[in-house]
């Protein structure tokens, strides 16, 4: 029976309880700090459940339509709408099954992970509110067929974030860090609901599926596609719009830095969402692909360059999930520049975008980690600057195990998930343009050079005597961070299962277009 | 599990875990036959296993470790011209982070158009 409901009301359930987890979080806080912390756990865990049942009825019969409203949910076009699907509907295809398992895999391991990591804060019930408020969001976002209600979850998880970032104050820095995110976060969702506007104007819908169908690449529609690619390039950190990511990273707490990882996947989401299933093949494919592609490299190189000469742990890991991030573009842009050729999309474009869609997946696994061993050293020396650290390893032996799978996993070092991705973008890109690959290739060392210097600084030497009372990171925390680099070892090790399963069907459902309109105005 | 599911394929060649796997467990077979082999008289704990320093003493510990700004400075001194540019960029202030943002915006405005 439960189940059942379930399976039937999953998408609006996704929403639902991490959004009445928040709220009520303040409330069920004031009984008691246990009921609080199992409050918080239960919802992540049930929301994390839902989204996996989800997945799962994604991944078996197809694209899920849920119509809000409505006496059936799958009814998404009521018989007097004149054709057109007036409810909020949520459209719910493989691409967005797999950013709906990333975010309940990362959500939950960040959740479990802050119950020690944040227990000695005040200010919690503000704290797991702002978290579920983001986990809301990103389920939303990337759940929505609605291209409105898509500016609605990105606006939710925009406000939680930089609540979140300027969670602790830290003589005013969090809260300087906060201010950026979030006057550049509003600029850009302005631009992005001056498109929706546009859009609206021209064609007198919101539905997503709606717009792709209609869209006619005039000079509003191409100026509606700039502000978005801009918009939501700089909401993922792409170099020259990246200056928030390591202001932001840095100052927010690890369990909410490793989360805000997945909330700028979600603005990489929204940005191939429009790229694909709004334009496709009507746009100058060749054109944007080499937007999308410069981007990425530009983002790879001054990503990778720029964390080295780093001094904050979490400054430097922020640098590197912005030239991590330029792996997502390049491999995704490289499959855009050849769409519409099918011939050029079968040798490499294809490959290339699973390469790029399966390197979100694993950089929210191994960077999230990152950032949670950050996390955790920071919670027992109480510093983030790496020339202060040193011999760690004596101490602190599973944070050392995870940070070194982390950091394997990112420099793209076998057996583990970010080679397969990585692999699989090299090969492909190189197909396409071979100084692509080789300035990959390149990234990648430099990648595993900056890592190198920040276990040493971390981890090895003798013991130093300030530390040498210092204690392993808590059980809750391990548990995070050990959930993390278990699935970046087990993806490292059954990549074709991974690629197969989750990322194969992800990208053909975000390049066949005529698939998502016809899923939600028939005729499929 | 089978072996082919280990297999992934990545259009102009593959890539298998548990052969990769077991290549380092050959390589590590051999660097053991190798290391077991070597100098069979050494023993932990004895002085054997004290730094040499030219015969100064043992500097403190915290003077051995080597701290995170002294690594790279040969790579930071080589790529100063780039450093010296990019760097600057950096300026923490949001005005300049919004031109950049807009900048952008426009860049791919420009290119869109033109290449219509």
């Amino acid at each position: 029976m439960i189940l059942e409901f379930v399976w039937t009301h999953a998408p609006a359930l996704l929403v639902a309880i991490p959004l009445l987890g928040a709220f009520l979080c303040p409330v069920i806080g004031k009984i008691s700090r246990t009921t609080r912390t199992a409050w918080v756990a239960g919802i992540m865990l049930v929301s994390a459940i839902v989204a996996f049942i989800l997945a799962s009825r994604v991944l078996t019969e197809g694209t899920v339509l849920y119509s809000f409203g409505a006496f059936d949910p799958t009814l998404t076009i009521p018989m007097d709408s004149g054709g057109i699907p007036i409810r909020i509907i949520f459209t719910v295809d493989a691409m967005s099954a797999f950013m709906d398992i990333i975010c309940a895999t990362v959500g939950f391991s960040a959740i479990a992970y802050s119950l020690s990591a944040e227990s000695r804060n005040s200010g919690l019930e503000g704290y797991y509110t702002l978290f579920l408020l983001m986990v809301c969001g990103v389920f939303g976002m990337v759940s929505t067929g609605d291209f409105f209600n898509f500016f609605v979850f990105l606006e939710i998880l925009s406000m939680a974030s930089a609540g979140i970032i300027a969670y602790r104050v830290d003589g005013g820095v969090a809260v300087e860090a906060a201010i950026k995110y979030f006057v550049l976060s509003s600029v850009g969702a302005i631009f992005v609901l001056f498109a929706i506007g546009i859009y609206y104007g021209q064609y007198d819908a919101l539905n997503m599926a709606v717009i792709a169908s209609r869209i006619q690449w005039s000079t509003l529609d191409m100026i509606a596609l700039v502000m978005l690619v801009a918009a939501l390039a700089m909401k993922c950190g792409a170099v020259p719009m990246h200056f928030w990511t390591p202001d932001a990273y840095s100052m927010a707490p690890s369990s909410a830095t490793a989360f805000l990882v997945v909330a700028s996947q979600a603005s990489l989401y929204g940005l191939f969402r429009v790229l694909f299933t709004f334009y496709n093949v009507t746009l100058n494919a060749a054109t944007m692909g080499w937007i999308i592609i410069i981007l990425g490299v530009l983002s790879m190189v001054v990503g990778v360059t720029m964390a080295i000469p780093q001094k904050d742990v979490k400054r430097l890991m922020a640098y590197h999930a912005v030239s991590q991030t330029g792996y997502m573009l390049l491999g995704v842009g490289v499959g855009l520049a050849v769409l519409g050729n099918q011939p050029l999309m079968e040798s490499f474009g294809y490959m290339a975008m699973s390469g790029g869609v399966f390197h979100i997946l694993n950089h929210a696994l191994y960077k999230g980690l990152l950032f949670l061993t950050a996390g955790a050293i920071f919670y027992r020396i109480g510093t983030r600057n790496l020339n202060k650290m040193g011999g760690l390893g004596h101490n602190m032996k599973w944070t050392m195990i995870f940070f070194i799978i982390g950091a394997l996993a990112i420099a793209g070092i076998p057996p583990l998930n970010g080679f397969a991705s990585k692999l699989m973008i090299y090969e492909s890109v190189f197909i396409f343009n071979p100084v692509l690959a080789i300035i990959a290739m390149v990234v990648s060392i430099l990648t595993l050079a900056s890592f190198v210097k920040v276990f040493h600084s971390i981890f090895m030497g003798p013991q130093l005597p300030e530390y040498a009372g210092v204690k392993e990171a808590p059980p809750s925390m391990l548990l995070g961070m050990g959930i993390l680099a278990s699935l970046a070892v087990i993806f490292g090790l059954f990549p074709d299962l991974v690629v197969t399963t989750l990322v194969n069907p992800a990208v053909h459902a975000l390049t066949d277009q005529g698939a998502y309109i016809a899923s939600v105005l028939g005729g499929a | 599990m089978s072996v082919l599911t280990q297999t992934l394929l990545t259009g102009t060649g593959y890539w298998n875990s548990l052969a990769w796997i077991l290549g380092i467990a050959v390589a590590l077979v051999i660097a053991y036959l190798i290391w077991a082999r070597g100098e069979a008289g050494w023993k932990a704990g004895t002085s054997q296993t004290e730094p040499f320093i030219s015969g100064n003493p043992e500097p403190q510990k915290r003077q051995v470790h080597i701290p995170s700004g002294n690594l790279y400075w040969g790579y930071l001194e080589a790529m100063k011209g780039y450093y010296e540019r990019i760097v600057p960029l950096h300026t923490g202030d949001l005005n300049d982070y919004m031109t950049w943002y807009l900048s952008v915006m426009i860049t791919i405005l420009v290119l869109v158009v033109v290449f219509a």
